[in-house]
């Protein structure tokens, strides 16, 4: 039982020791407390692949009631900014100055097609800027189709035109990119914690030599690494909780699953994280490096190569594989099912089974980093 | 042979490195090595002699390639962790974390070492007191000054009673001070706990204080024995040689020097010249060598021992001196011969309420070896980079080569050689590489680069194609030196340059000093090596940025008192103290 008191009285030395040198360090503390929230802010509110007031020119060659009825749709959407104009030509040379993103065109003969039941909108998309093209199209035919809706509502037996598509998006109803966005956002906070700050901790100490020092004590590998652990959780848990209140104050982004699972699965991958830091701290033992290489190792892939915002499914094989190589691949689908689908049990299982895994791989390796040898 | 008081028992180790060419070199070849329990012992010897290799596998922090280490019964290699359960080592950096309190740090590693908290609170008590830190208890580590630093690393080595204590070089980089008192908690720690202990140094007179030392060279044990059984070595070698009055020590010691067929080691000494004769040199030979000089036998010292065996060791390599003669500057500083090449009057500086160099006044002449001595954070450091024009002074008048540094900065920049503490050196470049660089930044033209360039790397003795990290520790300082000749400076500044380098190296070094002095340049030198202050033609001591004292080593040992006995160590450290009793009797008074 001897053995149990030393280690004990080790740990808690080593812990105060690493929290100390963490509270002192301000530049650190900034960057582990501070930056999850500049980054919340920026992707919350900066950055959104949602389309707001796109000006659009909009042609009417048949001025007909039905054609003005149309398009009145456009007018009502806060997503688009209508610029009637009486020509084609007018409207191409809005597109080509950049005044204008898309032409929505009604032909001449609309209304006596619609008769008909084949009436057809042209709608003319800058492809240049394929996101904005995407949402763009999507929102123009919701726009008509909810037009052409109303008026077959208020005039049935007028609007024969065969089946009409009603659209519906699950899980992320309002098709709203924030709600992609900030469940993916806790998976970047994470990386970064590992990514900039565990990295720098074991390298730290060859650097200075201290490492030197620590080995000729009694110490033991596993205790100097649970030990530069632990307070690096206490920060991440505190970032996870400002990432979850943001997630749910700030951007109203609907939290499906149990607030528990995903706080403890999110701990799950933070520690994978910082082992990930940690591993590659003691692998190349050179501050910069270290800081180098988990950027590109681990922060990197986590935006790219994740699903945060990439489809996976579209990768090329080669891409694919390592795509399944990084930890935040097998955490950043079930983190956005836990928040917009509701807990998944079966997905749950598998991916925090994937990511002990890697924690315990990356827990064994980085002790050995820490094996008492110089050489 | 295996005894069962050994503490550490060494046989056949031998440990292989990858050499900076890719091939593996010996840094330890089949080293025999036996430690009595309770004994001081030394390990000296010169840089890559595999002091430090031997201490880490002794840690078992290293693992042999051959052969076995077994320390207080433990075999390294199998249990590494029961031997650092029981010993404390104390690496030649010493981990201090610089952001924890001297406080903090003692706690981490009295935990660390799992002291009981009845212990502890005398022992860490006791520390603070022998280290009389107990007033910086609060202060962060990294904000101690360098001698401090090793202090506290000491204290923590020894914040429990090791069954061995190993400490790498404990006085690199530390004032004589610092050092007499780094060996008084040790004496103190020896009588009263009965410890073991095995310590590399440098300094001979550390290891005379030892029970007994082993000579290392090349990764191989040279010689062992007690200090009086390897001083014996050098029985009726030892002479005194005075030159003829008006001749500096320093020609004669150069003289001395370059003939190393017949003298194996030569030194300034008060005046005179101490040297070591080859055992076979014909006394014809050497009377004609030392000229009207007068010379008679002395006794021998652990020193002379210790040069005789390097000297007569094969592996030992001999780093020819440096004929500087043709590195004589060409640019003529424009000053009479008459005028001081440099003149400091009055020189202030502050940091806020702090002052670092307070009201000095010294001349310097053109040719003259100037030594700046004073113990860690007295000020040295601050006056060289006024010198420089690194830093303003606050107030007072500082010229250099006739320009005055408020007005004349650049002129008087480009009239200075300057060898940082830290050699300046890109280490990704080579050798040639960083010469022309630094040729460039003088702004020297096409041709002159390429001559300057061809002289220096000539007369530094420098391969022009290595990469300036795979140079040993001595060349790196050769190749910092020739960048700081480059452009020819009148002036030349060495902040510390033998700072951790062996005594052979730094034979060589000041052999090029005294020929560069010769050839007219002048030379300002800092160092803690006080038997350096000998090849200086004058020194300074400061002390809490205050000068104590200017004058030839003579004058200031004569004015530390004790005749003409002692030696610049003990003149150093009599001056300081004697100028800090006088200010605390000043302050007592007021």
């Amino acid at each position: 039982m001897m053995a149990g008191a030393d280690t004990t009285r080790r740990l808690t030395a080593l812990i105060r020791k690493e929290t100390r040198q963490m509270l002192r360090d301000r530049s650190n503390l900034m960057v582990g407390l501070l930056l999850p929230i500049v980054l919340n802010l920026l992707f919350g509110y900066g950055l959104s692949f949602d389309v707001r007031n796109a000006p659009v020119a909009v042609v009417l060659e048949d001025r007909s009631q039905m054609a003005r009825e149309v398009t009145s749709g456009l007018d009502g959407s806060p997503y688009i900014d209508a610029i009637h104009v009486d020509a084609m030509a007018d409207a191409e040379r809005l597109v080509r100055e950049h005044e204008a993103v898309a032409i929505v065109r009604v032909p001449s003969d609309f209304s006596r097609r619609a008769g008909a039941g084949s009436a057809a909108v042209q709608v003319i998309l800058n492809g240049s800027d394929t996101t904005t093209a995407n949402a763009l199209e999507g929102y123009i035919a919701g726009a008509i189709g909810t037009a052409m809706q109303h008026r077959a509502d208020r005039a049935p037996g007028t609007g024969r035109g065969g089946a009409t598509v009603i659209q519906r998006i699950w899980f992320n109803e309002a098709s709203d990119s924030t709600w992609y966005l900030v469940p993916g956002l806790l998976v970047i906070v994470i990386t970064l914690i590992g990514a900039l700050l565990t990295s720098l901790l074991i390298a730290r100490e060859w650097e200075r030599g201290t490492l030197e020092s620590l080995f000729v004590t009694p110490v033991r590998p596993h205790e100097i690494l649970i030990a530069k652990l632990l307070p690096y959780l206490v920060i991440g848990a505190i970032d996870i909780v400002t990432c979850l209140a943001a997630a749910r104050f700030l951007f109203h982004v609907p939290i499906r699953g149990s607030l528990i699972v995903i706080f403890l699965a999110a701990m799950l991958y933070l520690a994978v994280s910082l082992l990930l830091g940690l591993f590659i701290s003691g692998k190349v033992r050179n501050q910069f490096e270290a800081s180098q290489i988990s950027l590109l190792a681990s922060f990197m892939p986590a935006t790219m190569l994740s699903g945060f915002v990439f489809d996976l499914r579209n990768l090329p094989w080669p891409v694919w594989i390592v795509s399944q190589l990084v930890p935040a691949t097998h955490f950043m689908p079930l983190l956005k099912t836990l928040f917009l689908g509701g807990n998944n049990w079966t997905m749950l299982a598998r991916d925090s089974l994937i990511l002990i895994a890697y924690g315990a791989v990356l827990g064994i390796a980085t002790t050995r980093t820490l094996a008492k040898r110089l050489d | 042979m295996t005894s069962p008081s050994a503490t550490v028992i060494v046989e056949g180790l031998t440990r292989l490195f990858d050499g900076p060419d890719g091939k593996p070199f010996r840094a330890l070849d089949a080293v025999d090595l036996t430690v009595r329990a309770g004994t001081l012992t030394a390990l000296v010897g010169p840089d890559g002699a595999g002091k430090t290799t031997l201490m880490r596998c002794l840690t078992g922090l290293l693992r042999p390639d051959e052969g076995s280490v077994r320390v207080l019964g433990h075999d390294a290699l199998r249990e590494p962790q029961a031997i650092q359960d029981r010993i404390s080592y104390m690496p030649q950096r010493f981990g201090l974390y610089e952001d924890l309190t001297v406080q903090e740090n003692l706690d981490l590693y009295a935990d660390l070492h799992g002291v009981p908290q009845d212990v502890r609170r005398d022992r860490i008590g006791r520390m603070l007191d022998l280290t009389d830190m107990a007033r910086f208890t609060a202060r962060p580590a990294g904000k101690l000054s360098g001698g401090m630093k090793q202090k506290l690393g000491l204290a923590c080595t020894l914040v429990r009673s090791p069954d061995l204590l190993l400490l790498d070089e404990p006085s690199v980089g530390v004032d004589p001070i610092s050092r007499r008192d780094l060996w008084a908690i040790l004496a103190d720690l020896i009588a009263h706990d009965n410890l073991s202990v095995i310590v590399s140094t440098a300094y001979m007179d550390e290891a005379e204080r030892c029970d007994d030392v082993f000579v290392l060279n090349g990764g191989r044990v040279l010689a062992q024995g007690t200090p009086a059984e390897l001083t014996r070595q050098a029985q009726g070698l030892t002479y005194t040689a005075t030159p003829p009055p008006g001749t500096p020590a320093r020609f004669l010691q150069a003289r001395l020097i370059d003939a190393p067929e017949r003298i194996i080691d030569a030194v300034p000494r008060g005046g005179d010249v101490w040297f070591v004769r080859q055992p076979e040199a014909p006394e014809a030979e050497l009377g004609a060598l030392l000229g009207d000089a007068a010379w008679h036998p002395r006794s021998e010292a652990l020193e002379d021992a210790f040069m005789l065996l390097l000297r007569q060791d094969q592996r030992t390599p001999h780093p020819a001196p440096v004929e500087a003669e043709a590195l004589a500057p060409t640019g003529n500083s424009g000053q009479t011969d008459d005028a001081p090449e440099i003149r400091v009057r009055d020189l202030v500086r502050r940091f806020g309420d702090f002052t670092a160099v307070a009201s000095t006044s010294f001349d310097v002449r053109r040719g003259e070896i100037f030594g700046l001595l004073g113990p860690n954070g007295a000020g040295k450091t601050t006056t060289f980079r006024m010198l420089c024009g690194l830093l303003p002074a606050t107030s007072g008048t500082l010229e250099v080569a006739g320009h005055n540094l408020r007005t004349g900065r650049a002129r008087a920049r480009s009239a200075i050689g300057y060898v940082a503490q830290k050699f300046a050196l890109y280490e990704n470049l080579t050798v040639r590489e960083n010469l022309e660089f630094f040729a460039g930044a003088y702004g020297l033209g096409f041709l002159e680069t390429r001559r300057r360039v061809r002289a220096v790397m000539a007369q530094f003795e420098l391969e022009p194609g290595l990469l300036a990290r795979t140079l040993p520790l001595g060349y790196k300082q050769r190749l910092a030196m020739a960048a700081g000749l480059i452009h020819s400076p009148p002036i030349l500044f060495l902040d510390e340059p033998t700072s951790g380098i062996d005594p052979l190296a730094r034979r060589a070094f000041w052999r090029s000093i005294t020929s560069l002095a010769r050839a007219g340049v002048t030379v300002i030198v800092t160092t803690h090596f006080m038997e350096e202050a000998e090849y200086c033609d004058r020194i300074a001591i400061q002390d809490a940025g205050r000068m104590l004292i200017v004058g030839t080593p003579r004058e200031v040992r004569d004015a530390a008192g004790g005749g003409g006995d002692i030696d610049m160590n003990q003149a150093f450290i009599a001056i300081v103290e004697q100028a800090r009793a006088a200010e605390a009797q000043g302050q007592a008074a007021a």
